[in-house]
């Protein structure tokens, strides 16, 4: 599904990843764990297509093909999905308008017919049950006034609505009460499938008590240093992160 | 070049305005010319015009014309739903394509040309009252030349059960369509007014001038539509003197024209309320200047201000928004909003928000934003599928429709945002 070979992307003249490797077969779920500052948020912005990272040198190859090369909007319609750590409110663009627009950008890609508006409209009230929000959500500005719990929710509704091939969670948990980290929780266990592969980029340990990775990756200075089951991350938490930054 | 053109071209042209038999009215105008004459169009050395050039007025001689030529496909685009209809065309009140069979009762609506024939003294009431010549030079040639126009009056306590429109409509080149509307609504009544402007030749010259009484705990909601054709020069002012309790709101949309000026001002007596909202969009070399001025002059006003502009190549745009607070007008309670989003870097916006005031227990803020569509935004919605160009559609989009989305008339609303979409292609809303 994806392949990250010997990564290494700057910011200006700093590097930040260094010589990043990583596999992820269908269905995998990968935590990736690390101090701030280590380059998790730099790995999900470059894999997304953030503009102002430049790649260096290495490769990353999702389902055979060449994701640097692609826009950013063509790796979300191929089906690359970032859930962002901090979602952008924008004003006067309804969460129901953006949630149609893209799903038409995805059916177009694949060479579908635009989706039928009421077909639409129960499979997006469907999602927004299961992650229990209320509907006026659809009719509201994307993330506009919402509070921080309210906009990682929306960020998984999307997801349950674009199903993607590849969803990569950036730092979700952050800032999330237990009951709302019990909701998105069970909102991406909800999308768990044998063709859908997660990132989960956190700092907390806590996460992974809800959603259960299958490999565990500890990033430190821009290149992953350890790598486990779960049991890696409670090894984390008990040490911290000095541990493995004594390691690099 | 100068004015000269103009003033020459006047005794002939004086001989064919209406009310020739009214002293009274010969002398307004007189007096209307003679301030012209004395100072021309305005220039960028006028403190309030600093930003528009106006030489364009002058290069060309705009004259009136008496000629009635319609532009139906014009008409049916423009044309609100579910509201009396008013046309005007290239000056001149037209009975014969306006739809005054279902009027609303308790409006009188005669041509200002009628008006003045059938209930001179009546209008000599009203007539200069909102404004004075010697607000600019602009209004004392409207004094001038003003060839028709419309007389609307509500009657008291009188609730009109739907909106009229007055649609502007020029179909000569060069022309030149002067008119003055007075807009009485009386005591505890209430009415909405759609004023639209519309051409379908090259050149020609809209200088029309609206006054408007809001009398006590009347409400009188303006909505103004200004999508002159791409080369026309457009001056447009609405001035109301509200009485106490009064509401006014005027919602001002400038899409069209070369250059436009608008001028919309509001004098408010004791505990009136005044809102103004606007949106500009303005592209290539457009020019689009607002000037807006409220006065509270008495205690408990409230006024609320909100223009939001949309500026794209090498458009420029000014913004004068002025609120003076007279040394009587204690708990007074005034907000402005200006915000601009420039689209490219050759664009301009002149905004020059200005509070005065003179009480001491009052209430004002203001606040002015210029700024471009936001990076995170983009990729947001990139990252989303959509690609960049229609995310900057989208994202502009967003920003104007906020002003369409205050708009209650839904007849009104539709043709707005048809507007507003015809210019952002590939997106649907």
């Amino acid at each position: 599904m994806l392949s990250i070979k010997n990564l290494h992307a700057s910011v200006g003249d700093k590097p930040i990843l260094k010589g990043l490797t990583l596999d992820i077969a269908p269905g995998e779920v990968h935590a990736i764990m690390g101090p701030n500052g280590a380059g998790k948020s730099t790995l999900s912005h470059v894999l997304s297509g953030k503009s102002g990272y430049t790649v260096t040198e290495g490769s990353v190859t999702y389902n055979g093909k060449d994701l640097l090369e692609m826009a950013p909007e063509i790796r979300a319609r191929e089906g690359v999905f970032l859930a962002f750590q901090y979602p952008v409110e924008i004003p006067g663009v309804s969460n129901i308008y953006l949630l149609k627009a893209a799903l038409n950008a995805m059916r177009k890609h694949k060479g579908l017919p635009e989706v039928d508006a009421m077909d639409f409209l129960t499979l997006v009230k469907d999602k927004v049950k299961l992650l229990q929000m209320d509907e006026k959500f659809l009719y509201r500005a994307v993330n506009e006034g919402f509070s921080g719990g309210e906009k990682k929710r929306n960020e998984i509704l999307q997801a349950a609505v674009l199903e993607p091939n590849l969803c990569i969670l950036d730092e979700t948990d952050s800032g999330l009460d237990i009951d709302a980290l019990r909701i998105v929780s069970e909102g991406v266990n909800s999308l768990r499938a044998a063709n859908r592969s997660f990132l989960m980029i956190t700092h907390y340990q806590r996460l992974l008590d809800y959603i259960k990775p299958d490999v565990v990756h500890v990033l430190a200075d821009g290149r992953i240093v350890k790598s486990g089951g779960p049991e890696l991350a409670l090894e984390l938490e008990e040490k911290g992160y000095s541990w493995v930054e004594g390691q690099v | 070049m100068s004015n000269d053109a103009y003033l020459a071209a006047y005794p002939a042209l004086a001989e064919r305005l209406p009310g020739q038999d009214l002293a009274w009215l010969q002398q307004f105008r007189q007096s209307g010319l003679q301030a012209f004459a004395a100072h021309g169009f305005p220039t960028l050395r006028d403190e309030e015009w600093r930003y528009t050039n106006l030489a364009a007025l002058s290069k060309t001689q705009f004259a009136p014309t008496a000629l009635q030529t319609a532009a139906d496909d014009l008409l049916a685009e423009y044309r609100v739903a579910d509201a009396a209809l008013l046309v005007l065309v290239n000056g001149h009140f037209v009975p014969a394509l306006s739809d005054l069979a279902d009027l609303p009762a308790g409006v009188t609506v005669l041509s200002l040309a009628q008006a003045l024939q059938q209930q001179a003294a009546k209008v000599a009431d009203y007539l200069g009252k909102a404004v004075a010549e010697t607000e600019h030079s602009l209004v004392a040639f409207n004094n001038a030349w003003f060839a028709d126009g419309l007389w609307l009056e509500v009657a008291a306590k009188q609730v009109l059960s739907k909106p009229l429109q007055i649609l502007h409509l020029v179909t000569e080149s060069t022309a030149l369509a002067a008119t003055r509307q007075l807009v009485v609504v009386n005591q505890q009544a209430e009415a909405e007014i759609i004023e639209t402007f519309v051409g379908n030749v090259d050149s020609y010259f809209t200088a029309c001038v609206n006054e408007c009484f809001v009398e006590q705990n009347a409400g009188l909601t303006w909505y103004k539509l200004q999508a002159e054709a791409s080369k026309a020069q457009h001056f447009g002012g609405t001035y109301a003197k509200q009485a106490r309790d009064s509401r006014f709101s005027h919602h001002n949309f400038a899409f069209g024209s070369l250059l436009a000026r608008s001028d919309v001002h509001s004098d408010l007596d004791i505990a009136s309320e005044c809102s103004l909202n606007g949106l500009y969009l303005a592209a290539q070399r457009q020019h689009i200047d607002n000037h807006t001025r409220i006065n509270h002059l008495k205690p408990h006003g409230i006024s609320r201000e909100f223009y939001k502009g949309v500026l794209d190549q090498k458009a420029r745009a000014v913004f004068q928004g002025r609120v003076v607070v007279a040394e009587d007008a204690q708990k007074t309670d005034s907000e402005m909003n200006n915000r601009n989003l420039l689209l490219s870097s050759d664009a301009e916006i002149d905004t020059k928000p200005q509070l005065e005031i003179y009480a001491d227990d009052v209430k004002c803020s203001h606040g002015v934003t210029v700024g471009q569509l936001e990076e995170k935004s983009l990729f947001y919605l990139q990252s989303r599928g959509i690609d960049e160009e229609a995310a900057r559609h989208v994202l502009t989009f967003a920003f104007a429709n906020e002003m369409v989305d205050k708009v209650e008339n839904s007849s009104l609303k539709a043709l707005l945002l048809k507007q507003l979409l015809a210019r952002f292609s590939g997106i649907e809303f």
